[in-house]
């Protein structure tokens, strides 16, 4: 416990909004107001912005507003702070930010809400400015009270030095000088050599309270005369409604208090969560099943295969690919398909909420506090001002916590029992039959290559749903690019190209899932051109090389995973090598996976070998993490992964039928960062779109079979 | 009234004995670091050591440990030194944290019966439990380091 880590301020995880109020609420590019500026200065806290505060103790509180759902935000984020403020890391505290989008909305996106893989590279610019004007006004203060240039004043951690004199000032004694000073809007930043934190592995500091049980999650949240809900739901996936219910005999269950209707269902509200179980096990519900009752995935295979025999919207036109289609020497045709999934994030989807007349809590383990606090300022009547979100940890996010449909849930049930608190928790079944899927879809693959085997022509017609299509934010007859990440920007150097989407929605609901567009699209496309290569009769990373001229972050990334892996060293029999490269989220990732492939199928992966260039890399160990992590999400649904419908029912209920990855199955993933010095990308989703290829051709490679429709079936593998 | 000992505590607890020990210790002992994934027995972030047993608490009725001791991962050690513990925060296990309650119980009650696992060892001890965040190559090199710290490594 003696290691440096910082403190997490567990107390503001359940105060919330209480204790989150003094002191920092200056914003950077906002003009001050007199009142929080006067609060600010009357604490005897500095606070420049409102990412960060110093008191006279020379603590330093750093503001987080990206959520921590596993990616290491709360201490990644800080370190960018404190690396320009020339922050003590061990007189550190830090603090999960308030829900106020006028402070801490994303600086690209404009919402206060996390996705993307946003943290890092929309938030190093602001981050390091805010900690680098602290630090300017600290020295200031300090030139000043020595009465000597700015120039010659420096910095060590947590302290003001005056190297020609030797004098010292600690910030904490520089905080009521340096509050009276001009907030500099452009401060000098640190040179990359400069870097004290920046770069150099970190321990996390969430890590203490993770492994002792002190650590809050949504779901422990804890209130005084708190009530539990669960609520039953239509057994089918969306759409359904209560026709009519009878609670008697879940009134007459130990414990229930109350059994209400809400959109989502029939909320039953007792004094524990078990005692609300228990009710809704003998609840009577009439459903209205809604138009989705009827849906089967043997149905909804047939309308995506259906709709990509039909033009589509066009995506990508370089050249005319119908004429080199027809005139190349070998042409090949593929069919392609991917899986409905689920995120199952450890931790089922919960919030709190406590309504009263002229205010709303909510506590809730959420990527989009700015979206909840709208959504319960809807369902109350509430100004946005009334509402406070507080953000707890998640476990896990994946995209599921970008949605705000147990806020829904939570601030309906407080309101129909007079206000609350409430907890509303979802079971397991609850979170795997009525999430939002990671789009399925068809997808049809033709090419021609030309006598050396070089590809010229490419066409690619996608069918399925957009999901930005179907909440309305992309009209109908655009192209929804959600569903075209990492098939759009295919980086190959191939003359004729064309891609197209067909916006095929049979309803079920779809949503962000840890790379979405680019786990699809990374599969089909780098299984494709792994076709390409053998029908050339080509080595398959030789082959994608040469395409890459145009392409030098893709190449670099590709060339580095493959001269770590050994790519052409020989391997064991019955053993296979598999490449696959991708562009997503600001970062170029790359993988090499060895599989070993049993007689009954079983496909087992015996090394795995990453690249990843991210730009600059804050805390490589979690950008280790984050590979290591993001395999695993992607093996899995490699494996295992599928969410099929029968009679518009969720088919996989728990993990016995949603089967999850273990330790067993689980390969050391060698991760390589290549440092380009470019600007920051994304980490907690690029890990995974190449993982799925790089297996699939890994498999190809060991049996002769190519894998084209996920998860992988092992009976197609069965030799014996 | 069903009486147990949780964390070396006499505790005695008035619900129903079909009540699984997970919810008892959540709800009515407010012991949260216990965790609710599946309610089936098939993801371990339950795991709790009844008598020093690993337990899924999701499926046992709190009447089947009546006078038998519990532990959670708040009674895992007073400081977080647990050797488990120590070697988590050594390599960085968790990522969101959810699960790790369950996988530091887990493989407590492994290195409590056995001093030197071998990784088939520890993928039999451990095949309970999931990790969605995938930390299972630092789980397993976090039990090779608490062995050795349990040995008196440094």
């Amino acid at each position: 416990m003696a290691r440096a880590r910082g403190r997490l301020s567990r107390r503001t995880l359940i105060k919330g909004g209480l204790a989150f109020g003094t002191g920092l609420v200056v914003g950077f590019r906002l003009p001050l107001t007199e009142g929080l500026l006067a609060e600010a200065q009357g604490a005897g806290v500095f606070a420049p912005n409102q990412w960060l505060r110093i008191d006279r103790d020379g603590v330093v509180t750093i503001i987080n507003s990206v959520p921590e759902m596993g990616q290491g935000s709360m201490t990644t984020m800080p370190m960018i702070v404190a690396d320009e403020l020339d922050a003590d890391w061990d007189r550190i505290r830090v603090e999960q930010a308030p829900t106020n989008p006028s402070l801490y909305a994303n600086p690209v996106t404009g919402n206060q809400s996390y996705g993307g893989s946003r943290g890092v590279r929309d938030h190093l610019g602001p981050l390091r400015k805010a900690g680098a004007a602290a630090r300017q006004m600290l020295r200031e203060a300090a030139a000043r009270e020595w009465g000597v240039p700015l120039d010659e004043v420096t910095t060590e951690p947590g302290v003001v030095v005056h190297r020609a004199t030797g004098r010292r000032l600690l910030y904490g004694q520089l905080v009521d000088r340096a509050q009276t000073l001009p907030v500099p809007q452009n401060p000098p930043l640190k040179t990359k050599d400069e870097f004290r934190y920046i770069g150099k592995a970190r321990p996390r500091i969430d890590v203490p309270e993770k492994v002792n049980g002190r650590a809050v999650y949504g779901m422990d949240v804890r209130l005084p005369g708190m009530l539990v809900a669960s609520i039953e739901k239509c057994p089918v996936v969306a759409g359904g409604k209560v026709k009519s219910f009878d609670a008697t005999a879940a009134k007459g269950v130990r414990g229930v208090k109350h059994a209400v209707q809400v959109t989502s269902g029939v909320a039953v509200v007792a004094d524990t969560f078990w005692a609300a179980l228990q009710g809704r096990k003998a609840l009577k519900v009439e459903w209205d099943e809604g138009p989705l009752g009827r849906l089967s995935s043997a149905g909804i295979a047939r309308e995506h295969e259906t709709a990509a025999g039909q033009p589509g919207l066009v995506a990508r036109n370089d050249g005319d690919t119908a004429a080199a289609l027809t005139a190349g020497a070998k042409t090949l045709e593929a069919v392609y398909q991917v899986p409905y999934l689920e995120h199952a994030c450890m931790e089922a989807m919960n919030a709190t909420a406590h309504v009263t007349a002229d205010a709303c809590t909510v506590w809730v383990p959420t990527q989009n506090p700015g979206g909840s606090r709208e959504v319960a300022a809807r369902l109350t009547g509430l100004p946005v001002d009334r509402v406070t979100v507080n953000t707890t940890l998640l476990g896990g996010g994946f995209g599921r916590r970008g949605q705000t449909d147990y806020v829904v849930d939570a601030v309906e049930t407080a309101k129909a029992i007079g206000g609350g608190p409430v907890k509303v928790m979802w079971t397991r079944e609850d979170d795997l039959t009525h999430g939002f899927y990671r789009p399925s879809t068809y997808n049809v693959f033709r090419a021609a290559l030309d006598g050396q085997g070089k590809p010229t022509a490419w066409f690619t017609r996608v069918a399925g749903a957009g999901l930005l299509r179907q909440r309305g934010s992309v009209p109908a007859g655009q192209v929804d690019g959600t569903s075209m990440a990492g098939l759009r920007d295919l980086p190959y150097d191939i003359p004729n190209v064309r891609i197209e989407w067909v916006d095929k929605d049979v309803g079920v609901p779809i949503g962000f899932w840890r790379s979405v567009g680019s786990s699809q699209n990374g599969f089909i496309v780098e299984s494709f051109v792994d076709e390409l290569a053998h029908l050339a009769g080509q080595d398959p990373y030789e082959y994608r090389r040469a395409l890459l001229g145009k392409s030098p972050r893709h190449k670099a990334v590709l060339e580095l995973v493959a001269t770590k892996a050994g790519w052409g060293s020989p391997l064991p029999a019955g053993h296979g090598r598999g490449i696959a490269v991708c562009f997503s989220y600001g970062s170029y990732a790359a993988h090499v996976a060895e599989v070993s492939v049993a007689e009954d199928g079983t496909v087992r992966v015996t090394r795995v070998v990453s690249a990843i260039d991210c730009g600059i890399a804050v805390n490589p160990d979690q950008v280790k993490a984050q590979m290591e992590g993001g395999f695993i999400y992607a093996l899995t649904a490699t494996l295992y992964g599928k969410i099929t419908v029968d009679k518009g029912r969720v088919e996989q209920t728990n993990f016995h039928t949603y089967p999850m990855l273990r330790i067993a199955e689980a390969p050391v993933v060698e991760t390589h960062i290549l440092h380009s010095g470019q600007p920051p990308g994304g980490l907690g989703e690029p890990g995974v779109p190449t993982v799925a290829p790089a297996v699939c051709n890994a498999i190809f490679a060991a049996t002769g079979k190519r894998i084209r429709r996920l998860p992988i079936d092992r009976e197609a593998l069965r030799r014996a | 009234m069903i009486a147990l000992t949780v964390n070396g505590t006499s505790r005695q607890v008035d619900v129903a004995p079909e009540m699984p020990l997970l919810w008892a210790l959540r709800e009515t002992l407010e012991l949260t670091g216990t965790k609710y994934g599946c309610g089936m027995a098939l993801c371990g972030a339950c795991t709790v050591h009844v008598d020093g047993v690993p337990t899924r608490a999701c499926v046992t009725p709190v009447s089947a440990v009546a006078g038998k001791r519990v532990t959670t991962i708040e009674g895992l050690s007073d400081k977080t030194d647990h050797p488990v513990q120590r070697a988590w925060m050594e390599l960085d296990v968790p990522q969101c944290g959810f699960c790790q309650s369950g996988q530091l119980m887990s493989a407590a009650a492994l290195l409590a019966q056995n001093k030197t696992p071998t990784d088939q060892d520890i993928d039999q001890a451990m095949a309970g439990n999931i990790c969605r965040c995938g930390t299972y190559q630092r789980i397993r090199a976090a039990i090779h380091r608490a062995a050795a710290l349990a040995r008196g490594g440094a």
